[in-house]
């Protein structure tokens, strides 16, 4: 199988790998750049455990093959905190206590910062909706939301 | 699996055509990438469309109308206004696929060419009287989308023909359209039925009309007995009930763990109802 070379920049981060055209996006992460916050849930698009950033849009890099991230730019939850200064969205989860197992936090946390980049003063019902694609199995999500607004009230202020 | 980055859509459809093993063109990758990973299809060579110049924009043209590139994903889709000002209901049912992760991947030509019966695009691009460019070896065609699909995962499509763009008409005056979808919560599930229906006004009268069904047949429907119940009507209570009636008599649905037959028959009439009020209240019309 011939492997292909990719040129990509990750949280930043001039990167180049080789991958299996059948790789995804989410297997050349974990696996060959041991980026592992990204999570593999279903594998199948369905459970958003392995949402990152391709070129500012949030997608599920389970459904996005290694080779796809050739000349692109990719954030994931690795690149949130400032060296030890967490992302205001980081430290409120767990000012919120809302995470448990901690498999969809990394996921969760890369959609809440592209819908504060794109509405900085969501509803509840719209960062529901916008999340309906990030499931958590353990907080029953008030948790998740709550602190998400209120990063977000934190984020405008300081702002 | 060989993945291959052609730069043109001729050059596309030559290695489809030419390819020795099975092919599947790469747009969003929502439908291709899961058959992959669940090991139920892996093509030998996978062509991603994505390089191809154009393939990501939105024009319209000096007639009003609306050209749309192959790899246009949902969310860009939902983001551009003018077009959705124009063809609300289209924009939302495109929306309604998937989560927010799908929509940023997903395009409206992938969702018409994996040929679900259920897909939520489809009906309300056969109301809007959407067309699409196609090349193959045999040169170029411009087809309705109501002739793409022929069957679940089947298409008209010819090996080493493919989509190159998504036509939608011209607005136009006192038109609008809607689309809804029935499924047992709010969000991230498949349609047990969808109705789509595009009409144009003249005064308080329906002058044109184009309805659609999906997922109560083996493709999506385009229903014209139910354009005809309400063409020349100002959407009263009588053209209503003979819209859903229609809808229902053309449905020929199948029972399975989404819905029964006679429930989705049911629900085909009660939306096409819904539907067409709204997309009635769109074009201007009061009732």
């Amino acid at each position: 199988m011939n492997n292909i070379h990719v040129t990509t920049t990750v949280n930043g981060d001039a990167v180049e790998f080789l991958c299996d055209p059948r790789e995804t996006l989410l297997d050349v992460l974990r696996d060959r750049l041991t980026l592992t916050g990204a999570k593999e849930g279903c594998g199948t698009g369905d459970c958003g455990a392995c949402s990152v950033l391709l070129d500012g849009r949030l997608v599920s890099s389970c459904l996005v093959l290694g080779a796809e991230a050739e000349g692109k730019s990719i954030e994931t939850v690795e690149g949130m905190a400032n060296g030890e200064v967490l992302h205001p969205l980081q430290r409120k989860l767990i000012e919120h206590a809302a995470l448990q197992c901690g498999i969809c936090s990394p996921g969760i946390l890369i959609a809440a910062k592209a819908l504060l980049k794109k509405n900085p003063d969501p509803t509840e019902s719209e960062v529901r909706f916008w999340l309906a694609g990030n499931l958590c199995r353990c907080t029953g999500y008030d948790k998740i939301i709550r602190a998400i607004q209120d990063a977000a009230a934190e984020m405008r202020g300081a702002a | 699996m060989q993945y291959l980055t052609p730069t043109s859509f001729k050059d596309a459809s030559a290695l489809a055509a030419g390819a020795k093993g099975t092919s599947r063109f790469l747009a969003g990758g929502t439908d291709v990438l899961v058959q992959m990973r669940a090991d139920i299809f892996t093509p030998d060579i996978l062509i991603d469309l994505k390089h191809i110049p154009g393939v990501a924009d939105i024009t319209q043209e000096a007639d009003g109308s609306w050209t749309t590139g192959v790899a246009v994903p949902g969310a860009v889709l939902r983001e551009h206004q003018a077009l959705g000002r124009d063809w609300p209901g289209l924009v939302e049912a495109v929306d309604l696929i998937g989560s927010t992760q799908v929509q940023g991947r997903a395009t409206m030509v992938g969702n018409l060419c994996n040929a679900s019966p259920a897909a939520d695009a489809v009906p309300a691009m056969i109301a809007a009287g959407v067309e699409v460019s196609i090349i193959g070896p045999g040169g170029t065609r411009r087809e309705k989308v109501e002739n793409i699909a022929t069957g679940p995962g089947q298409t008209s499509l010819a090996k080493g023909e493919l989509i190159t763009a998504v036509h939608i008409p011209a607005r136009g005056t006192n038109g609008g359209d809607a689309y809804l979808r029935f499924i047992p919560r709010t969000e991230m599930d498949i349609a047990v039925v969808g109705c789509g229906i595009n009409l144009r006004l003249d005064g308080n009268t329906i002058t044109e009309a184009r309805v659609a069904l999906g997922a109560v047949a083996p493709t999506a429907l385009l229903v014209k007995e139910a354009a005809r119940a309400i063409i020349g009507t100002s959407l009263d209570e009588e053209a209503l009930v003979a819209l859903s009636a229609a809808s229902i008599a053309a449905c020929n649905p199948i029972d399975d763990k989404r819905g029964t037959i006679k429930f989705r028959k049911h629900i085909a009439g009660v939306l096409a109802r819904r539907v067409a009020l709204e997309a009635y209240a769109r074009a201007g019309g009061t009732s």
